[in-house]
């Protein structure tokens, strides 16, 4: 863990911190409002409250925690069908971990497992292949989600069943793609960014060339940035120097992850097994054009949404629930109005009570002090407006 | 630490049933033949002890004899259902005599007589049933505490899994000692006796499912004599809990709701494996919420703090006793952090549900 503990450096933290502080609060000036960064991948918000992070900020800049939660954006209808090809006869449905707590529309896939259909927890696609083989006389179906990140692992799955002829195998594809989700952020009317920290393990992945129009088109800066504490303090300091001096590129601080052009083998993989849809519904933001992949025509075969009758009927977010506004960074997690009350993360409403890498469930988990903080300026307003 | 069973019963029985076949079939739950020779061959032969061998409905203390460790009697049960039955460091049975002592002990007891209910499913091998049952009276012998009652079912296939256990426990509390999680004060501090984490970790490994291969071992271990020892040289201690489901994370949270104060503790100076840190990075768990089968977390004032860790760190279920944070003077009440060593400082709540492992 030697290697690990380089990246938690609190005297490293320290320096960083301050200059950080200095340039924010000469920015945060200048604009008469908190820099806004958003961290786009899940993993950053779980890794920036798990280190208390937040915490360790001026009140110069504002961390707006994005939709890079896979788990967090998957809509309720796309459950409903887990939901309803787990609970097939004959039928094994294999997930990842968080996935099978997120709701449906009547239920999880927890309380579908409860009520007898055969879910299982893997940590691999590969896993569900092997469930497959030892049990050649049932359906085993993966539930297949996630960014470019877990997208390479299901296609090479997809493609050894394929060589190893593996019949009783197949994907319920809710893959999505990055890009796309970005442009949607940044094209909404009631955003306000100043910078990204972009998404290290789907980088890894895609490389640092597709956030060129970030720079391009939008002039926002976007740094690359790894899951170590210093790594996040390291790049929003990369990002706040751009700012600073006026400038809007990519900069990759993953770099001992993140080659430039991305995984070649990784991407034919991708390439080779899926296409793009022509939209995806996701949770809070409504249906993105190409923004979630299907497996093309030539593996129809391992498609269980061809092998399947499944409902794919749209089933709209909670009114109750503003997910989409806090996915935007309109709003803060507890400004929603069910927010620790008709959602939490025992019965979440919204996907984003669900991971531990929503932004709610964070805040639910991790938040109390920022909130104590908030609720208590709101009362000092208050006094001082009467 | 050897306790008085009541000596004046006798033997009532002088059979002695052998146990014929090799696996475990509903026969041996049906009250009849087979059922007494499990008994007597498996279970009586292994726990054997005066209260138990009159094998009578129930068992017979002499309030007298409980009164000389005491002035109350304390009472516990719990049920043991793990899967594996057998893990690096334990098996179910061992865990089923350590869970219900330290239930009893770190309220302050003295625990003494331990029940022990079976719930088998047919086609459990004998020879394995034997080595289960060594280990109880193996572990029952190092806590010191004695078997004198128990039950035996047997149930169809597929009606649960391979064993599970259910063990009560009484115990007497010695008339100083009045410890509670409503006894926290501000600058008490919190001590734990070794590493955490290692039990949950063992388990979630042994399952085998990450196909890593990690030399982790559970913890599983009866502290009475470490919480004796602990008691003897911090009289005054506030709270003692054995850290297991929900490790020391639900601990801390349920010591600052009752005793309405905050808690902080230090990720630096909270002890925990490199390889149990490691195996919750791959997979997106927290220490502080896994499960612990030998380690206490307790509270201490701070003038006998030192005594304490003293005391802790020579015995041997204590020898990496660390001190890891403190009852705050000016803490939000019910709250619990951690100051990380990053230097952050995060909120260390209540876990919801289970802990599942993070997509990516």
């Amino acid at each position: 863990m030697k290697y690990v503990d380089e990246f938690r450096d609190p005297v490293k933290a320290k320096a960083l911190l301050k200059e950080i502080t200095q340039i924010t609060d000469r920015l945060a000036e200048k604009l008469k409002r908190p820099v806004y960064i958003m961290e786009v991948c899940g993993g950053h918000t779980h890794s920036i409250f798990r280190y208390g992070i937040e915490n360790m900020l001026p009140n110069s800049i504002e961390l707006i925690h994005g939709p890079g939660c896979p788990v967090c954006v998957l809509p309720m209808g796309r459950v409903d069908d887990c939901v309803a090809i787990a609970e097939q006869d004959n039928v094994i449905f294999t997930t990842f971990g968080d996935a099978i707590r997120v709701p449906g529309s009547k239920k999880s896939l927890l309380q579908a497992k409860a009520d007898g259909a055969d879910v299982r927890m893997v940590y691999s696609p590969l896993d569900s292949l092997s469930i497959a083989k030892k049990n050649p006389d049932k359906e085993v179906v993966f539930f297949g989600l996630g960014f470019e990140t877990t997208m390479p692992s299901t296609a090479f799955t997809v493609l050894k069943a394929e060589e190893q002829g593996i019949k009783n195998f197949s994907l319920f594809c809710n893959h999505i793609t990055i890009i796309p989700t970005i442009k949607a952020v940044l094209d909404s009317p009631d955003l306000q960014l100043d910078g990204f920290l972009g998404p290290g393990h789907v980088s890894m992945v895609i490389g640092n060339q597709p956030y060129n129009f970030i720079a391009e088109h939008y002039n926002r800066p976007v740094v690359v940035a790894g899951f170590e504490p210093l790594d996040i303090l390291q790049s929003l300091w990369m990002v706040l120097k751009q700012l600073d001096a006026g400038e809007a590129r990519i900069e990759n601080q993953y770099n001992r992850i993140v080659p430039e052009y991305g995984n070649k083998p990784a991407l034919e993989a991708i390439g080779k097994v899926f296409e793009l849809r022509e939209f995806f519904e996701w949770r809070g933001l409504g249906s993105i054009d190409h923004s979630g992949v299907q497996l093309k025509s030539e593996y129809a075969a391992y498609d269980a949404e061809k092998k399947f009758v499944v409902p794919a009927v749209t089933i709209a977010d909670p009114t109750s629930c503003q997910c989409g506004e806090v996915l935007k960074g309109a709003i803060k997690p507890w400004q929603c109005k069910v927010f620790g009350n008709a959602c939490t993360p025992e019965t979440p409403l919204g996907s984003l009570m669900v991971s531990s890498e929503g932004a709610c469930a964070a805040y639910y988990q991790y938040g109390g002090d920022r909130i104590d903080a908030v609720q208590i300026e709101e009362d000092t307003a208050q006094v001082e407006s009467l | 630490m050897s306790i008085d069973a009541p000596l004046e019963e006798v033997d009532s029985r002088r059979r002695k049933g052998k146990l014929v076949s090799k696996v475990i079939t509903l026969a041996h739950g049906g009250g009849g033949k087979a059922m007494r020779d499990l008994i007597d061959d498996v279970f009586v032969d292994a726990f054997s002890n005066p209260a138990l061998n009159t094998l009578e409905d129930q068992a017979r203390f002499e309030l007298s004899d409980l009164a000389k460790y005491g002035d109350r009697l304390a009472m516990t049960t719990d049920s043991y259902v793990i899967d594996p039955i057998f893990f690096p460091g334990g098996d179910i049975g061992k865990i089923a005599i350590c869970g219900t002592v330290n239930d009893l002990a770190v309220g302050g007891a003295t625990p003494l007589y331990l029940t022990c209910a079976m719930i088998i499913e047919e086609g459990m091998q004998v020879e394995t049933l034997r080595k289960i049952v060594k280990s109880m009276a193996d572990t029952a012998k190092a806590a010191g505490v004695l078997i004198v009652t128990g039950d035996t079912k047997v149930v169809e296939r597929g009606s649960c899994d391979k064993i599970f256990i259910n063990t009560a426990g009484v115990g007497i509390i010695h008339q100083d000692y009045r410890l509670g999680a409503d006894k926290a004060q501000a600058t008490d501090h919190i001590l734990v006796n070794g590493y955490l984490g290692d039990h949950g970790a063992a388990i979630l490994d042994a399952r085998g499912d990450m196909c890593l291969s990690t030399k982790i071992e559970s913890d599983c271990a009866p502290l009475q004599d470490l919480i004796k020892t602990l008691l003897d040289a911090a009289p005054n201690t506030r709270f003692i809990r054995d850290a297991t489901r929900g490790g020391i994370a639900s601990v801390l949270n349920e010591v600052a709701e009752s005793s309405n104060c905050g808690i902080e503790i230090s990720e630096e100076n909270t002890p925990i494996r490199t390889e149990v840190k490691g195996f919750c990075e791959i997979l997106g768990l927290d220490p502080l919420y896994l499960a612990n089968e030998g380690k206490l977390v307790t509270i201490v004032p701070e003038n006998e703090v030192q005594a304490a860790l003293d005391a802790m760190r020579a015995h041997p279920l204590g020898k990496e006793s660390a001190d890891i944070g403190s009852i705050l003077t000016d803490g939000r009440a019910g709250r619990v952090h951690m100051r990380t060593c990053f230097g952050g400082r995060r909120i260390v709540d209540m876990l919801v549900g289970e802990q599942l492992p993070r997509i990516c």
